[in-house]
């Protein structure tokens, strides 16, 4: 495509594309993200080509390969647009049959997502409870882009917020606008977007000023970063030009994990599409704005998430937090200001620009304004990517988009804020979900992770589970961060296998306190919240495991015994699966498990369907 | 100039005084581990934590790394200052009991216990060594390695640097090993002296001739003959 050179250029590029599309042509939309390609997607994506190209219905009906749509647990899934009929959990066979019954305008009735509250199939996606509760201003634009066409995003409206902003040409104009839209940074801290790019508008413009977009997003269990990153590119892109043209900076830096090949791909794609476009590099549409975006990869260390250390990565040093004062605000790359915004933040911007900030503050709460995307996981029906406005309550997401428990267990607590936060119990679900609010029940927003726990889990494992997660990705600097989660671990194993003491309590909650209180980073000042929340809500469960050597949760090996009771038939499934032939009896009466052999594998439990097996 | 409070006291320094600096100067004793004049602050042992702001704002910061500020109001001695430094004294006693330099300042702040595992660490990574190869030897010969419980420092590959010029002076800044002729137990009283002299960083292979600052050192001159 040749550079466009002229604001003018470029709408009369969009009004083409819009009027090009006819919207009623019927078109399959397969999300194959990392996600959808790992449950199977692109089978389903050759399978579909091949049946149009052989039926020769490649003109009547249209296929789009795009990014995630949230619902993971449902891929790989086949969005039919227009009517908006959603297939989850589709075979390469059932593909052949929705190809032909789209070409017949039909609905397979027998391949629609089934509620499993009522037992009836539904068909459009929005009438989905997983999408009903929900508002997707980010997610919902991955659905209609293909990340790797840049006409796609044009034609969706894409650009056209730089468009409006260039055509304005107040630079001051965007800064007011972010301010009054109340972003604050999606990437857990919460600081204010608005304040920030100001500060750096502020800064005298020396050897050029950077924004960074930082996607080393490194929770366990937390994805919804690269899903924008595959399925959006160009929102991002768009975000920080905008940012470019608020603040004054002209250059710009993504410092995307390695560990994202699929990201990372469709960033490049983005890149050089806008590039030759014109919407990158000197005088972008003929403005007097010049912006350069260049690609960092991460090594995958969890602390290049913080500012300081990332930015010492992006400089080739190794990744390890610096002093504040001076922020890198004032100081950052190379001696340069420097801005950093993470992903979704920066996804948010030309939505705010695009269709103003008053919109935007409307949505959410009064000081926690617009959407938060989180990944929704655990023992709860539906797991995926969710996003929706600041403040609603843990119970609705939990209750209404995440569908409840998955098994009989009742639920426990939900994690948040991955290693760095803490556990939410149930008497506290009413807790509407913002930066200010989490922090006070003792966890954080984090970059988003939800993980949902039920009656089958342990706290005190949990808290040990990111305690050795912490101790490994600590950057090792601060001695009281790199000795104190190993020593936190050390306590909490010992708790776990029956030789923690009271002392060690009293030890391990001073300890935390010390960690918190003396260490630099974010990673350091945030590590001991897994224990010091379980602490502050389970406590009972470390006491237990301390005084009468029980883990309640059935969880920690050296404290449970499994036992056979009563419910048993003798079906002898437990039997035959042992690996270690711990299980004996004859068919038909009750067997027995020999405790001295008995590995604590768990693998008889889960097999057993008459509820015979307890854990003690 | 700024105008500061320390421990209440109304002082003034030259800008881009650190808060350590401030504070020794007019006379606020602070321990520190990983800080030595002529190096770049690095503020790894935390030791040197001081407290700042007021109310819930009240945050501990490293002195060694930290700017004096217009109006910053600093507690050098506060309790939650004490309470952290004899936590971290406490971790450092547990790592490595060894040291001198570790024993006295636990001393000094009355730590009498030590709850953890014992451990029989060396070196407790504060990175002086590090600092004064590349910045006053200019020669870059170590760096850290790894990260979170698995980090150390050394050379590359562990193999004998190019640019080592084996000037000693990394054993000569480290603050935890000094144990050589000090050690604890009667029966280990004995000058163990050269015989432990290869740095407990570095592999020893490669550095036999290490110079050594230890002088006067008996055990090494007996070893000569």
């Amino acid at each position: 495509m040749e550079r466009l050179k002229s604001i003018h250029e470029f709408e009369r590029l969009q009004e083409r594309l819009v009027i090009d599309r006819d919207p009623n042509v019927p078109t399959i939309v397969i999300p194959a993200g990392t996600c959808g390609q790992a449950s199977g997607a692109n089978d389903l994506i050759r399978v579909t080509k091949r049946e149009l190209l052989n039926k020769k219905w490649v003109d009547k009906i249209h296929l789009r390969i795009t990014g995630c749509n949230g619902f993971c647990q449902m891929e790989p899934s086949v969005l039919i647009e227009p009517q908006r009929t959603f297939y989850p959990k589709v075979s390469p066979k059932d593909m052949i049959r929705i190809v032909d019954a789209l070409a017949k305008d039909q609905v397979l009735e027998g391949l629609l997502y089934v509620d499993p509250r009522t037992g009836s199939p539904i068909e459009k996606q929005e009438a989905i409870p997983f999408f009903k509760s929900q508002v997707r201003t980010i997610l919902s634009r991955n659905e209609k882009i293909d990340p790797i066409r840049i006409t796609h995003y044009i034609e969706n409206g894409g650009y056209s917020a730089m468009a409006k902003m260039l055509a304005l040409g107040k630079p001051e104009w965007v800064l007011e606008e972010v301010k009054t839209s109340g972003l604050r940074g999606r990437g857990g801290a919460g600081f204010p977007t608005g304040l920030k790019w100001e500060m750096l508008a502020r800064q005298p413009n020396g050897h050029g000023k950077v924004l960074v977009c930082n996607g080393d997003e490194g929770d366990p269990g937390a994805y919804m970063d690269r899903s924008v990153l595959e399925g959006n590119p160009h929102s991002i892109i768009e975000g920080m030009i905008i940012g470019a043209y608020g603040t004054g900076a002209s250059e710009g830096v993504f410092y995307v994990r390695n560990e994202y090949p699929l990201a990372i791909k469709h960033l490049l794609i983005a890149l050089r599409q806008a590039r030759e476009l014109g919407l990158l590099g000197e005088h972008i549409l003929g403005t007097s704005l010049s912006f350069e975006i260049r690609l960092v990869r991460g090594a995958g260390a969890f602390v290049c998430g913080e500012e300081t250390a990332l930015m010492r990565s992006i400089e080739g040093k190794m990744g390890e937090p610096g002093q504040r004062p001076p922020f890198p605000v004032q100081k950052g790359i190379d001696g340069r200001p420097t801005l950093i915004n993470n992903i979704e933040t920066w996804a948010n911007i030309p939505i705010i620009i695009g269709s103003g900030a008053q919109d935007f503050a409307k949505i959410g709460t009064k000081q926690n304004a617009g959407t938060k995307i989180f990944s929704l996981v655990g023992k709860i029906k539906n797991t995926g990517l969710i996003e929706v406005p600041m403040g609603m309550t843990i119970k609705e997401i939990v209750d209404e988009i995440g569908g409840g428990p998955a098994t009989d267990a009742k639920l426990k607590a939900v994690q948040t804020g991955g290693p760095s936060g803490g556990c939410i119990p149930t008497n506290l679900f009413d807790l509407g979900i913002d930066y200010e609010s989490l922090t006070q029940a003792g966890s954080i927003m984090g970059s988003g992770g939800l993980i949902v726990m039920d009656e089958k889990t342990c706290m005190v494992d949990i808290a040990k589970y990111f305690m050795n997660f912490l101790q490994e990705e600590s950057c090792g600097k601060c001695f009281p961060c790199r000795k104190g989660t190993q020593r936190m671990y050390e306590i909490l194993d010992d708790i776990t296998t029956g030789r923690g003491t009271l002392e060690s309590l009293d030890l391990l909650e001073e300890l935390a306190t010390t960690v918190k209180d003396t260490t630099l980073c974010g990673l350091g000042q945030t590590a001991p919240n897994p224990v010091l929340s379980t602490l502050r809500y389970f406590r009972n469960e470390y006491l237990e495991h301390i005084l009468h050597k029980r883990c309640p949760g059935g969880v920690c090996k050296e404290l449970i015994t499994y036992s056979i009771n009563q419910n048993c038939t003798g079906c002898h499934v437990c039997l035959r699966n042992c690996t270690v032939e711990a299980i004996t009896g004859t068919k038909k009466e009750i067997h027995r498990i020999d405790p001295a052999k008995c590995i604590k594998c768990g693998f008889c439990r889960s097999l057993c369907k008459f509820n015979a097996i307890d854990v003690i | 100039m700024v105008m500061l409070f320390i421990n209440g006291l109304e002082v003034s320094v030259e800008e881009g005084t650190t808060l350590l600096e401030a504070s020794r100067f007019y006379g606020f004793p602070i321990p520190t581990l990983c800080h030595m004049e002529g190096l770049s602050p690095y503020g790894a042992c935390r030791l040197c934590v001081v407290e700042i702001g007021e109310g819930s704002k009240a945050k501990l910061v490293t002195s060694c790394t930290y700017p004096t500020l217009e109006g910053l109001r600093v507690r050098t001695a506060s309790s939650r200052v004490v309470n952290a430094r004899k936590m971290i004294l406490e971790l450092l006693l547990a790592s490595c009991p060894q040291s001198k330099t570790i024993q006295d300042l636990a001393s000094a702040y009355d730590v009498r216990q030590q709850r953890f595992k014992q451990e029989y660490e060396d070196c407790i990574l504060c990175g002086r060594c590090i600092r004064v190869c590349e910045e006053q030897m200019m020669a870059k010969a170590i760096g850290f390695r790894g990260r979170g419980k698995k980090r150390d420092l050394g050379t590359p590959f562990d193999l004998h640097s190019e640019v080592c010029r084996l000037c000693g002076a990394c054993l000569y800044v480290c603050p935890a090993c000094q144990l050589r002729c000090t050690y604890t137990t009667p029966e280990e009283a004995i000058c163990g002296g050269c015989a432990n002299l290869s740095p407990p960083c570095l592999k020893k292979e490669g550095f036999e001739d290490m110079m050594c600052f230890m002088e006067p050192c008996v055990a090494c001159e007996t070893k000569k003959d």
